[in-house]
């Protein structure tokens, strides 16, 4: 079994390091010619006003915490599914009470309007 | 001439043979098989992303009804072979006041997601990079980079627009992977396996009723719909909206750093495309495909370049969502009804009843949710619609 986890090491080896070569390639070729003018921020020719990184809306890290729970609980339910035919039935009913659990948190998320984009 | 000879297979036996022969140590020859698959994959990888291009900007001309790309050699093939001579040649402009390490770091992350998606994708039986047993999780860990990636581009570009489209980045990524994963969730559940390739073998037989698209369609939807979010397609590429925050995330790239992203997004697309074929399509499944094992290679490539072209084809065809829409869509129509798919199939896997049987339960349970969903769906929207709210913002059903 580890075996096959030496080609994901070679590939995560190799992946990583091909783009910067791509980018030293090009880095070679290509002018290098900056001013202070060109390297200003884009932004649709006005000059930005005030600090880039400002404080981002509580709404995205509503969205992040619901995620969260979300997703961890897909990391329980994956060996659950491949353990399925194993399982008996009274096994089989708390997977389902573990879901309805999640289903009930997101209804609740849903009535404290967390769902809504304000 | 033997027919069942011509199997991809073959060739990394006789590699090995060839490799045994010449009286290397069995440590040795393993280090040059990973090597050798690793840069194969990434050759591979390099190639369909200049075809993969080439065929989407022709589908888009030609569904828009303009000719797209035909000066550069015959059909406009060689126009990729120019792009990236002009990329590879181009200025590299760096904001003064960026993250220079996170921005330089950004479009390496994103080609290292592709790139490491692929080793999980059987292109024939046994034809795969890395057959490990936790293939689809292996999948879900890989895809988060991909956020990551365009989330640190935006945030350290040092600009507006690039930073509303990092936030967009986490706001629908994260959120479109729950239905993406909950969906894929459901054929390993009646598959039992989590690896790419057993997935695949799981859908034999039946004349290719087998395939989990006939037996599981509203799976193989919302896989389809959160697939296209993922991908970052129209219609829910708000994170590089042009008419809203002029190119989202990358703004601030260009040269072979522009170049990266370009090619990851195409490549996501494609492996998207190919593991919903794997999964839901039946992967290197067709006919004859026990006899002669290199068809499969044929069957699994046409199946994901038919889920790649529909996806080129919404790309074309439908209008952009606006943020609320889209968040909502995922929250409240497609996680409930993965969810309440989950618990029916896992009740009705477990009811015992014989094969055919259980296909055409899953089936009928498939199609009910689907139905009621869409019932619900439209019902809430022409209330909204009458109280003169947004359009698309569904209340919950009374209780």
């Amino acid at each position: 079994m580890l075996e096959h986890y030496g080609l994901i090491g070679a590939l995560a080896l190799i992946a990583l390091i091909f783009p910067f070569v791509g980018v030293g390639v090009a880095w070679l070729l290509r002018p290098k010619r900056p001013d202070p003018i060109k390297n200003s921020v884009y932004e649709c020719g006005v000059e930005t006003i005030g600090d880039t990184w400002v404080q981002f809306r509580a709404q995205y890290y509503l969205f992040a915490l619901i995620f969260v729970v979300f997703d961890v609980e897909i990391m329980f339910l994956f060996p659950i599914a491949v353990a399925f035919q194993r399982l008996d039935m009274m096994q089989v009913f708390y997977v389902i009470l573990f879901v309805v659990l999640l289903a009930d948190g997101l209804l609740y998320a849903w009535r404290k309007k967390a769902l809504e984009w304000q | 001439m033997d027919l069942s000879q011509l199997d991809l297979r073959l060739i990394g036996v006789w590699f090995n043979n060839m490799l045994a022969g010449a009286g290397l140590a069995p440590g040795i020859i393993s280090l040059i098989n990973w090597v050798v698959g690793a840069l194969l994959l990434l050759i591979f990888a390099l190639t369909l992303a200049i075809a993969l291009i080439w065929i989407e900007r022709k589908l888009a001309a030609r569904l828009q009804d303009r000719l797209g790309p035909n000066r550069v050699g015959p059909y406009g093939l060689l126009q990729m072979v120019a792009d990236v001579l002009k990329l590879l040649t181009k200025e590299d402009i760096t904001p003064l006041e960026a993250d220079r390490v996170t921005y330089n770091l950004a479009p390496a992350l994103a080609v290292f997601q592709v790139m490491m998606a692929m080793a999980v994708i059987p292109f024939a039986n046994g034809v795969i990079g890395a057959d490990v047993n936790i293939g689809v999780l292996y999948l879900m860990a890989i895809g988060s980079v991909g956020a990551m990636a365009a989330l640190m581009a935006g945030w350290s570009s040092n600009n507006k627009y690039a930073l509303v489209g990092g936030f967009r980045v986490v706001a629908q990524l994260l959120s479109y992977e729950i239905p993406l994963v909950m969906a894929m969730l459901i054929p390993v559940l009646v598959a039992g396996t989590m690896r790419m390739n057993g997935l695949a073998e799981a859908q034999g037989g039946w004349f290719g009723l087998g395939w989990y698209v006939w037996t599981l369609p509203t799976a193989f939807l919302i896989f389809f719909i959160a697939a296209l979010a993922e991908g970052e397609r129209a219609p829910f590429d708000l994170l590089e909206a042009e008419s809203e925050i002029v190119a989202g995330f990358n703004i601030e790239y260009s040269g072979m750093k522009f170049a990266w992203f370009y090619l990851a997004f195409f490549l996501n697309s494609w492996v998207l495309a190919a593991v919903g074929a794997t999964i839901f399509l039946g992967g290197w499944q067709g006919p004859f495909v026990a006899q002669i094992p290199a068809l499969g290679v044929i069957y699994f490539i046409a199946k994901t370049l038919l889920l790649f072209f529909i996806q080129a084809w919404v790309r074309a065809t439908f209008p952009r969502l606006r943020i609320d829409q889209m968040m909502s869509f995922c929250w409240k129509v497609l996680v409930p009804m993965a969810l309440l798919l989950f618990i029916a199939v896992a009740v009705t896997l477990k009811l015992g009843l014989p094969q055919p049987v259980q296909g055409v339960a899953l089936l009928g349970l498939n199609l009910v949710i689907l139905l009621a969903t869409l019932a619900l769906v439209s019902r809430a929207q022409k209330r909204s619609v009458g109280a003169g709210k947004r359009a698309f913002a569904p209340e919950l059903p009374r209780l």
